[in-house]
């Protein structure tokens, strides 16, 4: 039965991982660009609630709402301060550029929160479920599962069934094409910002949730293995990066519980060098053909 | 009459001189003990990024492709550095003899390791390589957070587990490397003099790459690949070349960094420090050895001496970085900033002597 209970907290990381990656792999197909920030908007997402919660003493949903919408205004405020004036920039400075709002969001949250590590109170309301009389699942697991499930449909349908969803793939297609077409190209790249960064926030709860500490920090390395669950699924690709999250943690979770816990971070890199160079467009990358 | 020199050979020579000078005044000025215990610790650490952003720069900036792993060289070189340093230590007593055996050996298998990684980016392009290396870097950084290596009268033992499960000898043992709290009581052999002159030969040997054949392959393949491979340029060859030529300097800094501090751990080496590095070559300008050389040395004093700030001066430190890139890429900011280049000046300071006559 343990397999089985390794497994499924595994998926419930992946989809946190996935979550993350929607926003990374978005933010690619219509930007052009690797948001290095991204990660610590989950972080951003996480403290906001904890003050809400821990130091207001508000009502947890309504704090996670808030969290989101705060999350998402922050998203198209980077987008617009940092990223805007570099829209016809190298990619490279537009990466420089994301790694400096990194460190920007990192040290206002250091400077404000300090640098030890705060326990996030978990605003999961249910407790364990007992399947039998081995499994035991978390509460945190389950709603994080479920809350991943229901916003990757609603993202589904959201990208292919909408007005909005259709100009996004537009854009990410051919921005100047798209432009002609009468698609508001500036206004479609601020939702793409804020849809990534407010499921950023979700998955900033959700993990917090899971794992209860919180530090200015906290977003980096999650962020990270995010990035690399969108270029492994494919990047640009939405179903690539719910897949590439979910296999991530799973395979996380399982090398952890079976291979090593110290050398878990090595194995799924490592898986990942291995997929890339097997497949070098991920798993649902399309491939282009360079032409002279 | 004069012979005049080529306009290569001439940057070649200020670069070098530009290094040589600066490097110069951070010795007379140590030997005549005008400088404080703040200044003379950072001139280590600046020779160190010196070299790792200008080999970077290898391959960013003049091979083209996004490398996010080389901190994961430099720790390759930090390690075998030393560990060939603790384990010659009661053979060769003279760091002088003994230090040249631990560079060459860091730098060596760096380079073996900067081979390796290359392959993968024969196959991968742009972000792909990206990731590829980053996670190369990671992989290492797990790798020696869980290597353990010591030696006693049986001889050498190494395992990826503890240094309790070796049975080691406890008369005879010797702890090298501890997994995840490093390697301490490396020989402290990275003099000064050693570093200015280690950032000269780096210095030296890249730009002299460039200006080879071998340089403007580099270059052929970062601006256009397929037009390269059809007028016969080996992309294959020259991509190894350049990866394993980046790593093996990137390996030196590692051994140039281990042997300056009393201790090294892992998480040092994480994707942070490579960013980093990256962000001196994007800023001392793409392609620019001297950029890269200026950027390193400011940018690493400019946290140090923003340090009376405390706390703030991370986040100063962020915006001007981001200020800087958007200013850079501004066209109006450009031409305002042109106006005020030592080119421009002179070029109507020379307008105005014409008008005169």
């Amino acid at each position: 039965m343990s397999f089985l209970s390794y497994l499924i907290s595994g998926i419930s990381l992946g989809s946190v991982y996935a979550l993350i990656a929607l926003g990374y792999t978005m933010v690619y197909g219509i930007a052009k660009m690797l948001n290095f920030a991204h990660g610590d908007v989950i972080m951003v997402g996480g403290f906001i609630v904890f003050s809400f919660v821990s130091t207001l003493g508000l009502n947890p949903l309504f704090s996670v709402l808030l969290a989101v919408v705060l999350c998402a205004l922050l998203g198209v405020l980077i987008e617009r301060i940092a990223y805007k004036p570099l829209r016809s920039a190298t990619s490279l400075a537009v990466l420089i550029t994301a790694i400096g709002v990194s460190y920007f969001l990192q040290n206002v949250a250091l400077l404000i929160f300090g640098s030890s590590a705060k326990s996030f109170k978990s605003v999961v309301p249910i407790g364990e479920i007992h399947i039998g009389t081995e499994l035991v699942i978390s509460g945190e697991t389950v709603v994080t599962i479920a809350v991943s499930l229901v916003i990757m449909v609603a993202l589904t349908l959201f990208v292919n069934r909408t007005k909005t969803g259709k100009a996004m793939l537009a854009v990410s297609e051919d921005k100047g094409a798209a432009q002609l077409m009468g698609i508001n190209v500036n206004k479609t790249i601020s939702i793409t910002f804020a849809i990534g960064s407010a499921l950023a926030a979700v998955a900033g709860v959700l993990l917090c949730s899971a794992y209860p500490s919180l530090k200015p920090t906290t977003g980096a390395m999650p962020g990270i293995k995010a990035f690399t669950a969108a270029v492994f699924g494919g990047i640009g690709s939405i179903p690539g990066a719910m897949i590439g999250g979910v296999l991530l943690g799973v395979i996380e979770n399982l090398s952890k519980a079976y291979l090593s816990s110290q050398m878990s971070d090595g194995i799924v890199f490592s898986v990942l060098i291995l997929v890339l160079l097997i497949k070098p467009t991920g798993l649902l990358g399309k491939k282009i053909n360079k032409k002279v | 009459m004069k012979k005049k020199l080529s306009p290569a050979f001439r940057d070649k020579l200020v670069t070098s001189g530009i290094v040589v000078v600066f490097f110069a005044l951070c010795l007379i000025l140590t030997a005549a003990g005008a400088t404080s215990n703040q200044f003379r610790g950072l001139i280590v650490p600046i020779a160190i990024y010196i070299i790792l952003a200008v080999s970077l720069n290898l391959t960013v900036g003049v091979l083209g492709e996004l490398s996010l792993g080389h901190a994961g060289f430099m720790c390759v070189g930090a390690y075998v550095g030393s560990i060939v340093s603790l384990l010659l230590g009661d053979v060769i007593e003279n760091g002088y003899l003994r230090f040249p055996i631990a560079l060459l050996c860091g730098g060596v298998i760096a380079g073996v390791f900067g081979f390796l990684i290359g392959i993968p980016v024969l196959r991968l392009r742009g972000d792909y390589l990206a990731i590829v290396t980053l996670a190369f870097g990671e992989v290492i950084k797990t790798i020696v957070r869980n290597l353990y290596i010591a030696t006693d009268a049986a001889g050498l033992h190494i395992n990826f587990t503890a240094i309790a499960d070796m049975d080691l000898d406890p008369d005879t043992q010797k702890i090298i490397v501890n997994g995840a709290m490093g390697i301490s009581g490396s020989p402290r052999d990275s003099k000064m003099w050693i570093a200015a002159l280690l950032v000269l030969l780096t210095v030296v040997v890249v730009m002299n790459l460039v200006d080879s054949r071998a340089g403007r392959a580099f270059m052929s393949v970062r601006d256009n690949v397929i037009a390269a491979e059809s007028v016969g340029v080996p992309v294959v060859r020259y991509k190894l070349l350049a990866f394993s030529v980046s790593a093996f300097f990137a390996g030196i800094a590692g051994v140039l960094y281990s042997h300056n501090l009393s201790s090294i751990s892992p998480s040092t080496f994480d994707y942070n420090l490579s960013i980093m590095i990256l962000v001196y070559v994007v800023l001392g300008g793409i392609g620019s050895i001297r950029g890269s050389i200026i950027a390193a040395a400011l940018l690493y004093a400019l946290p140090e001496l923003l340090r009376a700030l405390n706390t703030y001066r991370m986040v100063i430190y962020a915006v001007i970085l981001i200020t800087m890139m958007i200013l850079n890429n501004n066209e109006k900011f450009k031409g305002k900033l042109s106006r005020f280049s030592p080119k421009t000046l002179l070029d109507r300071m020379k307008r105005k002597g014409g008008d005169r006559i």
